[in-house]
């Protein structure tokens, strides 16, 4: 067990070194921050100045060097644009995004994975066919048609929900809607398949024949077993608590994580841009990490999995 | 003696394709009988029917009363009276047949506890004796194991210890051996036999491997393509099989006794039934056929040695010439 736990905490870290080093990368390939923030007609000393400044002008395997060591002293650098520290501007931003997008989740998963379960009791019922076509429909809109769709019924011709902006719960509500249908789309659908595979198991057939009652067949022998993989599925919605409202903030002009990537990889704000990767990448790993444990609890052949 | 279980008339269809054509079969108490037939032929979809098992698609017609009571088409609360409790059914893959999350002695306490009302102390250590009795080493230690920390055997142990804590009147053993190895197969056998003899319950054998059959059980039934063909007592069947199809399967084995005669598979496969041959579904492989067996379905009936056979040109009653043979050995 400790060996498990320790294996994927290196493989987390390995996870997260790897994501810091691409985006360091690409980012110091993609576009020069000094023409960006400084604009076109600017002469090349003050150019090289800010340059120097703020250390474009070494190796760049040396950027990457001092990078990393103040990272491990808790120094994610400074914003280009307003010289505060990224790490304060991205926290900042944290609370309104998860605004969104934890109750997101627990619609998500509340929806969802019931539905899909529900679906998969009552197989090729109107109910079950209603359900596979009401989450394809959710998944296959993308967001920022969902997002119009939403905000035209309910904010232009109804009138009752603010069309974007931030402040009161009643702006959350639309955002909060459209990141959700998309992901109680695929988890009833994930859930579903993964309840009809159990359900068609010799062990539940046993379960059957030896007189368990129906009710109790459902929960006690098949449940169980289809949380495994719904699990998995649970843990990916999980990991873009931060990510998932890019498109979304984006649209609905919301304060959060998103509208900060998007204004700082255009204003190429290194730190900044580098600091929300990092916590993005941080936030998959951990729920990364956490399904992986869940899954030895659940699942005891991967608990004994060395031995057998 | 009046009969435990009689079938009559069981038909099932999927999707609107019969794979069972009006099944008859009745067991006593305590009898042991056997099914064989190749595979596809409708053995296990005949029991799952019985009790309930098949999934909503099948559609069932029939027959089936368990002393009086009937099961066929019976209310949900009926069946899972009986299932378990007075029926108890075992499958061919015991390692995928017990829930792979759930500890075993769990999985014993349940059906101690749906059919004797044992719960706490009092099901662990009935759960306990009944490991013993299957012959688990260390049941103690390993009741609260999960089935992948078993082998097959002794997960089919595991499976009929459970099948056994109802004290059913009747097991079906739906092929439970086919998937270990021949050791093991003989060790269950064995098993199976003895726990027959000391509870009294009767037993349905299913099973392709006609010799395991012989030990077994005293009466055989062979079904062919959704239909008895031949049934009778082991002795008869054995010693003189009539159906053409009884005969081929017998061909099919390796003799360990007796006269080595060449193995012969029957030709052909059992046909799809999504396209039953219009007469007799072995016509086509069966080289006694002629013209009547390709357009009539013959019907089962009673012979005079007591057996039941459904053939318009069976082998003659006695075989000279396998008499003969016999009494050169
Ligand atoms: N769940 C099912 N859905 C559709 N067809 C089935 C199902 N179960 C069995 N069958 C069909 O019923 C026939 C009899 O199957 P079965 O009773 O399992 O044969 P066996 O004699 O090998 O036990 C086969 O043709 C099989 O394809
Ligand atoms: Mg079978």
């Amino acid at each position: 067990m400790i060996r498990f736990v320790s294996l994927r905490l290196l493989r987390a870290l390995v996870t997260v070194l790897a994501v810091m080093t691409f985006s360091f990368v690409v980012l110091r390939m993609s576009g020069d921050p000094a023409e960006v923030l400084l604009g076109p007609d600017v002469p090349q000393n003050v150019i090289d100045a800010f340059r120097r400044q703020w250390g474009l002008d070494a190796p760049l395997w040396r950027q990457y060097l001092s990078y990393l060591g103040a990272i491990f002293q808790g120094d994610f650098g400074l914003s280009m644009r307003d010289r505060a520290p990224a790490l304060d501007l991205v926290l900042e931003r944290v609370p309104a995004t998860l605004m969104l997008t934890v109750p997101a989740l627990i619609l998500k998963l509340g929806i969802g994975i019931p539905a899909g379960i529900f679906a998969a009791l009552h197989r090729d019922s109107a109910i079950d066919r209603g359900v596979i076509f009401l989450a394809i429909l959710g998944f296959t809109i993308p967001s920022f048609v969902m997002g119009l769709v939403l905000v035209l019924i309910f904010a232009v011709t109804l009138g009752v929900l603010p069309s974007g902006g931030f402040g009161t719960w009643q702006n959350a509500i639309l955002p909060g809607i459209t990141i959700s249908i998309g992901g109680i789309g695929i988890i009833a659908r994930f859930s579903r398949s993964a309840m009809i595979e159990v359900l068609g198991q010799p062990y539940i057939r046993t379960a059957s024949a030896k007189g368990v009652k129906w009710h109790d067949v459902v929960r006690g022998h098949a449940l169980p077993n289809a949380a495994i993989p719904i699990v998995t599925i649970a843990g990916f919605m999980v990991g873009s608590l931060i990510a998932g409202a890019v498109v979304v903030e984006t649209i609905f002009s919301w304060p959060g994580i998103g509208r900060l990537l998007i204004v700082s990889v255009s204003n190429r704000d290194l730190a900044v841009v580098q600091c929300i990767l990092l916590l993005i990448a941080a936030v998959m790993v951990t729920a990364n990490l956490i399904v992986d444990l869940l899954y030895g609890w659940l699942d005891p052949r991967l608990r004994t999995g060395t031995a057998h | 003696m009046a009969n435990l279980v009689e079938i009559r008339d069981l038909r099932v269809a999927f999707d609107g394709v019969a794979v069972l054509h009006g099944i008859g079969l009745e067991v006593a108490p305590g009898e042991a009988l056997g099914l064989v037939g190749e595979s596809g032929c409708g053995k296990s979809v005949t029991w799952l029917a019985a009790l309930g098992l098949l999934p909503s698609k099948a559609s069932i017609d029939g027959s089936v009363r368990l002393q009086g009571q009937e099961l066929c088409n019976a209310p949900r609360s009926r069946l899972e009276r009986v299932r378990g409790g007075r029926i108890a059914m075992i499958f061919q893959d015991p390692a995928s047949a017990l829930n792979p999350v759930i500890r075993v002695g769990r999985q014993l306490c349940e059906a101690l506890r749906l059919h004797r009302g044992l719960t706490g102390a009092a099901g662990r250590a009935e759960a306990l004796r009944l490991m013993d009795m299957v012959g688990i080493p260390d049941a103690r230690g390993r009741f609260g194991l999960y089935p992948h920390e078993f082998s097959g055997g002794q997960c089919q142990r595991l499976m009929i210890a459970m099948a056994l804590a109802g004290e059913p009147e009747l097991l079906i053993a739906d092929e439970p051996t086919t998937a270990l190895d021949a050791t093991i197969q003989a060790q269950i056998l064995d098993l199976l036999a003895r726990l027959r003899a000391e509870t009294g319950m009767a037993v349905v054998f299913i099973s392709h491997d006609l010799g395991a059959v012989a030990q077994v059980c005293d009466r055989v039934c062979v079904m062919y393509a959704g239909r008895i063909v031949e049934q009778g007592s082991v002795a008869q069947l054995f010693g003189h099989p009539r159906h053409p199809y009884t005969r081929g399967l017998f061909d099919a084995i390796p003799r360990l006794y007796g006269p080595r005669g060449a193995l012969v598979p029957i030709s052909g496969t059992v046909p799809d039934p999504r396209h039953p041959p219009p007469g007799c579904a072995f016509a086509p492989r069966c080289a006694h056929a002629h013209g009547f067996c390709a357009t009539q379905v013959p019907r089962l009936l009673p012979q005079r040695d007591g057996r039941h056979l459904a053939c318009a040109f069976p082998l003659p009653e006695r075989d000279p010439q396998r008499d003969y043979e016999d009494a050169l050995t």
